[in-house]
């Protein structure tokens, strides 16, 4: 197998009319997908060999059919939030430079706002185009195993958004575990909540196709109406859900099971946060039936690299456990001194194998940084992913999580540099410096900052320009000045013990 | 009732300062009062005006509007007592 195009290909020839996905306004067959990619696909022949094009579209199976149409014409496709400023978006593509834009009547403006219009695509026009099977066919044959499939940007340090990288042969790699460890087969039928341009999606999405069962979209607005995303639950008849926490969390928050059970669920499935056990007690407590299991990994080892199923019961203030590594992939710790970790050690989270990302697109430095030679092995060139997660493993030889190296914060599933939210605000006339700090307990990012600017909702206007919703703050707070420490950098410490405790 | 309203009016103001509430009946279904608002109003709907939103509560009927808003603070006030 090279391309993953094969996994729809085998759907659409077994299950042809079987209906593989479904959204708020559609249900659409294998068939009918891979015909509307292959159309859209016609409108890319101008696309280099392996280029970027980029889709600008909602969650739905349009852009579903837009990501395949890329593949099909030998590019990969980066997925936008469409729903994030347009300043994020162009600096985006300053990186990327995409070969073409896809997108729909809702975005064209927006589209157009980033991008140069001879090269955006319509989707409501390039469905119609014929297909053009000596093209695709010319693709196929050329294209192999480890050509990209994705570039999915995550949250960067510095400011900037950084691209992985991921191939078919990734992707088809760890599908094959997660595929298999779970037991996905052609009576799945997923419950997606994580957008298309989140790491988790592409569980659920490449498993569908892969096994013949069905992805069906939640709509986001349904979380806000824990009722009714019950009964949309069981309209579709939704047995297997992979969800981040905070959405799990809206359920128990809300004693919604009191009110209205989901009766087809047997598997769920969690990853992106930390799981508060008290959460997670209350779906057992309500599904003591179904089958649980913490994931974790990050972008950059497609999804997933170790796992824990749920087979014991865990005290509301207990840590789960984030497992052992998925088969076919191999996890390690290293301590300070770059040596394997003991037993009850800290250490970094090191992941080798072949769910690693190539890199970080157009960023050589970055990349390098974080996928060098395996300290561990003098012998023959080998990458490994250093993932910047701090853990430990336990007497059972399960990893721990403990917290990132660096500073990251977690929150509803993104991943949120306080670097990138740092940068948006120092990058404001009047601003001389700011720090990031994060209040756990009331799931807060307080930005505090040394300027002129007292005006601190003129502050927070500006802020939504910049970032998206997710990476907005809670607080904004003026400080008189900024405490700096021995190293001349700004002492977050202090901070966080002055304003938060 | 009238100082309810403006209770319920600055709420929503301090939520998101750049939305036109008076007078409309398709807050939610506009997309202006989207998932994330709505899931922060209602702790503080509860807070302020001492009411507990069911979950039951939670549907887009009664944040289309403010009179929407309103109906349902008032009926669980007067369940309340």
């Amino acid at each position: 197998m090279k391309n993953i195009l094969e996994y729809l290909e085998t759907a659409a020839k077994n299950y042809p009319d079987k209906i593989g996905f479904t959204d708020m306004d559609r249900a659409a067959s294998f068939l009918q997908v891979m015909k509307h990619s292959k159309r859209i696909a016609g409108s890319l022949q101008n696309c280099e060999a392996n280029s970027p094009v980029a889709v600008m579209l909602d969650k739905n199976i349009q852009c579903i059919e837009s990501m395949f149409a890329a593949v099909y014409a030998g590019c990969f496709y980066v997925v936008i939030d469409v729903h994030s400023p347009a300043s994020r978006i162009s600096r985006i593509f300053e990186t990327l430079s995409p070969k073409a834009v896809i997108t729909d009547e809702t975005f064209l403006t927006l589209a157009q706002s980033v991008h140069e219009k001879d090269t955006i695509i319509l989707y409501e026009e390039a469905v119609k185009n014929p297909i053009d099977e000596v093209f695709i066919d010319e693709v196929r044959e050329r294209m192999i195993d480890t050509d990209p499939l994705y570039v999915l940007f995550t949250s960067g340090s510095s400011g900037v958004p950084k691209g992985a990288v991921l191939s078919h042969r990734s992707v088809i790699s760890y599908i094959n575990w997660v595929s298999e460890e779970f037991a996905f087969h052609s009576a799945t039928i997923f419950g997606s909540q994580t957008p298309l341009y989140f790491s988790m999606s592409v569980t659920d999405l490449y498993s569908t196709i892969k096994c013949g069962g069905t992805y069906s979209i939640i709509p986001k607005t349904l979380f806000s109406f824990p009722v009714k995303l019950i009964e949309y639950l069981n309209r579709k008849q939704v047995n297997t859900i992979y969800w981040v926490p905070s959405a799990m969390a809206i359920i128990s928050n809300w004693n919604v099971f009191s009110y209205a059970m989901p009766e087809y669920l047997k598997t769920i499935l969690f990853a992106g946060e930390v799981m508060p056990v008290k959460h997670l007690n209350y779906w057992r407590g309500f599904l003591p039936d179904c089958s649980y299991a913490n994931l974790f990994g990050p972008t950059e080892t497609t999804d997933i690299c170790t796992f824990y199923r749920i087979e014991r019961p865990f005290q509301d203030n207990e840590t789960l456990p984030i497992g052992k590594a998925c088969n076919n992939c191999n996890v390690f710790l290293l301590n300070e001194n770059g040596r394997k970790a003991g037993i009850g050690e800290e250490g970094e989270l090191i992941v080798r194998g072949s769910f690693l990302a190539d890199g970080y697109y157009n960023d050589p430095e970055k990349t390098a940084a974080a996928f060098p030679q395996n300290p561990l092995n003098s012998s023959y060139p080998e990458r490994i992913y250093r993932t910047g997660d701090i853990a430990r493993l336990n007497e059972k030889g399960e990893f721990i999580y403990i917290s990132r190296r660096d500073l990251q914060i977690k929150r509803m599933g993104y991943r949120i540099e306080p670097g990138e939210i740092e940068a948006a605000v120092n990058s404001l006339e009047d601003i001389k410096a700011s720090t990031v700090i994060y209040d756990d307990a009331a799931d807060h990012i307080i930005v505090l900052y040394d300027g002129k600017c007292r005006d601190t909702s003129e502050i927070a206007a500006v802020l939504k320009t910049k970032l998206p919703s997710y990476m907005c703050p809670d607080r904004l707070i003026r400080v008189k000045t900024m405490p700096y420490n021995a190293n001349g950098k700004i002492d977050r410490a202090q901070l966080k013990k002055q304003y938060i405790g | 009732m009238k100082q309810t309203t403006q209770q319920l009016l600055k709420l929503l103001q301090e939520l998101n300062p750049d939305i036109t509430y008076e007078g409309r009946t398709d807050l939610f279904t506009s997309g202006d009062l989207d998932s994330i608002s709505i899931v922060m109003l209602v702790p503080e709907l509860n807070d302020t005006f001492d009411i507990e939103i069911k979950v039951t509560d939670i549907i887009p009927e009664n944040f289309n509007s403010m009179e929407g808003m309103l109906s349902m603070i008032q009926r669980l006030q007067n369940e309340a007592e």
